[in-house]
């Protein structure tokens, strides 16, 4: 009864001062006993809403950085610590450069198409002049450039740190860079703006709110090509097909790693609905943060009654790799679904993820992470699972998508990783990823007081 | 003088040293190790993989002591430590040939 109460009265207290600016709402008498008459924002307080949610939005998926840092760091052992906190370090900032200098206008080309709907013109953002009013705006209806640019960047970083953690322990600092700069230059943004740019795959039907396909697949796939054309780590895979688990270094970190992309998806998926000046999108973006986090909490969940079901014993990293997966399967759809319906489809996430793993493991694809299982194989659920309660989705659009994007991406980066691999080489000598890529690579331990010699 | 090196279960220590400074020993070391006698390892899972712990923590005591103590030191030593159990470890008693103390630069069973 009281929350009911101050939830009405909450509108009319943040309304009032608006009102007194207002021009056009027309305020009747009594209008605080009647939220139906309160006039809705103006065009600039809407523009600011939206604009306020793309940077919060950005600095939430920021924080993924540190997550898949932290989450990778603690998965390896400690003497190649130190190279894969190199790697996200530099895959960020590489990433952030690249989409500035190309991406941004290659993914969201608006009328600039150089072969319609399926190739922007790539060229260097260009963010709105100091100081605008609404009249300079690009987009006075939607929100700032440099909010939208600062919003997506993260977006294109994220889809580079998901490779970073399958082909960890045995890949070459500068080839993994030079990857990264065609991931994020050319592949990431020419797929995404088939769909998210207004291209062909937009056109065809194809829904994808917050990148299941888009982001998580297109790393997924780009991570296990890598890793086909990488290699298993020495030591993996034995004889008769015998598996040796290379337990990770610091769970603790690991852990703390998950949370943090937990709590960031929470912008991952929120800020995607583009929108929050009016109650609906605001609601909607409410919607969409308690679905994400119901998603995660099933995965967590199915991967800790799967493991102990199947192992005799809850397994920690398969519980921190199963909330993800449900993260990455309602990203495809984090609005639509009732909470239920969000666990669901969370937990399935999950559940695809416990049994990929070990899979991917008899056939000898080395993931040292389960970046695989989580971001590929939970993607392509979570686009598919968009049927379930999207009326304008459709089988066939979801299913185009998929394979359309799948096929670029692992043609491309196929190339790309035999590329360097004939240029440069992919992979350190067999002495080196022994001894520790952190001593070979980087000659600098993570934890030189605890190490041997 | 007599150096005994024993392998014991690490829940043991402290019953252990309770017993040994009762009987006189003024110092020992302890480093912590992994061995396997009798008791062999067992079997884990990793995501999915089993594989074979054949390692089981121990600690490792070693004490130098005075040829009169030596005995009433390793049967203390055995005795404490025992549970009955597969695992219990071992106790190894070496001729100590000379034992040097660092601070004042006495030898022999005054350095002990």
């Amino acid at each position: 009864m009281k929350l009911k109460k101050s939830l009405a009265m909450a509108p009319a207290a943040i309304f009032a001062p608006i009102l007194a600016h207002a021009q056009e709402a027309p305020v009747a008498e009594g209008a605080f006993a009647s939220v139906e008459a309160l006039g809705a924002l103006n065009v600039e307080m809407v523009f600011i809403f939206n604009t306020l949610l793309f940077l919060l939005g950005g600095i939430l998926v920021f924080w993924m950085a540190a997550g898949f840092t932290m989450l990778e760091a603690g998965f390896v052992r400690s003497k190649n610590v130190t190279i894969q906190l190199s790697k996200n370090v530099g895959l960020f900032a590489i990433a952030a450069v690249l989409y500035y200098l190309i991406g941004f206008n290659l993914m969201y080309p608006g009328e600039g198409w150089l072969v319609d709907g399926w190739l922007g013109t790539p060229g260097p953002a260009v963010l709105e002049a100091v100081g605008i009013t609404a009249a300079g705006a690009v987009d006075v209806g939607y929100a700032s450039v440099g909010s939208d640019f600062f919003f997506q960047l993260m977006f294109c970083a994220t889809t580079a740190s998901i490779v970073s953690g399958t082909l960890a322990e045995r890949i070459r600092l500068n080839a993994f860079f030079v990857f990264v700069v065609v991931l994020t230059a050319l592949v990431y943004p020419v797929q995404a703006s088939w769909t998210w740019g207004g291209g062909f795959l937009d056109a065809a039907g194809f829904s994808d709110f917050a990148g299941s396909t888009i982001v998580h697949s297109v790393g997924g796939w780009a991570a296990l090509v890598g890793a086909l054309v990488l290699g298993p780590r020495i030591g993996k895979y034995g004889a008769d097909g015998k598996v040796n688990p290379i337990p990770g270094s610091n769970l603790a970190l690991a852990t703390l790693g998950m949370f943090i992309l937990w709590m960031g998806w929470f912008g991952f998926n929120g800020a995607s609905q583009l929108a929050m000046g009016t109650i609906s999108d605001v609601a909607d973006v409410s919607r969409i943060f308690a679905n994400t986090n119901a998603a995660a909490a099933a995965g967590a969940l199915a991967a800790l009654i799967l493991t102990q079901m199947l192992f005799g014993k809850a397994d920690l990293t398969l519980m921190l790799n199963g909330a993800l997966g449900g993260l990455v399967a309602i990203t495809a759809e984090p609005l639509t679904p009732g909470l239920g319906m969000a666990t669901l489809i969370g937990a399935i996430g999950g559940g695809i993820v416990v049994f990929a793993v070990p899979l991917l493991d008899r056939l000898r694809i080395d993931d040292v992470v389960g970046a695989v299982p989580v971001h590929l194989f939970a993607g392509i659920w979570g686009t598919l699972a968009v049927v379930l309660t999207n009326d304008g989705a459709s089988i066939g659009a979801q299913l185009y998508g998929i394979v359309v994007i799948g096929g670029f991406v692992v043609i491309t980066t196929g190339i790309t990783w035999l590329a360097i691999k004939a240029v440069m080489g992919l992979r350190v000598a067999p002495e080196a990823e022994v001894s520790g890529l952190d001593k070979t690579e980087l000659g600098m331990d993570a934890y030189p007081e605890f190490t041997r010699g | 003088m007599k150096f005994i090196i024993a392998a014991i279960k690490p829940f043991k220590l402290e019953e252990v040293r309770e017993a040994l400074t009762a009987i006189g020993v003024r110092g020992l070391m302890v480093t912590e190790i992994k061995g396997f006698g009798a008791q062999s390892g067992h079997t884990e899972i990793y995501r999915g993989a089993e594989y074979a712990v054949n390692y089981v923590p121990k600690v490792k005591l070693e004490i130098a002591v005075s040829d009169g103590l030596a005995d009433q030191v390793a049967e203390t030593l055995q005795r404490v430590a025992r549970t009955g159990k597969i695992g219990d470890g071992k106790v190894f008693v070496l001729d100590l040939e000379q034992a040097l103390r660092v601070r004042t630069g006495e030898a022999g069973d005054d350095a002990l």
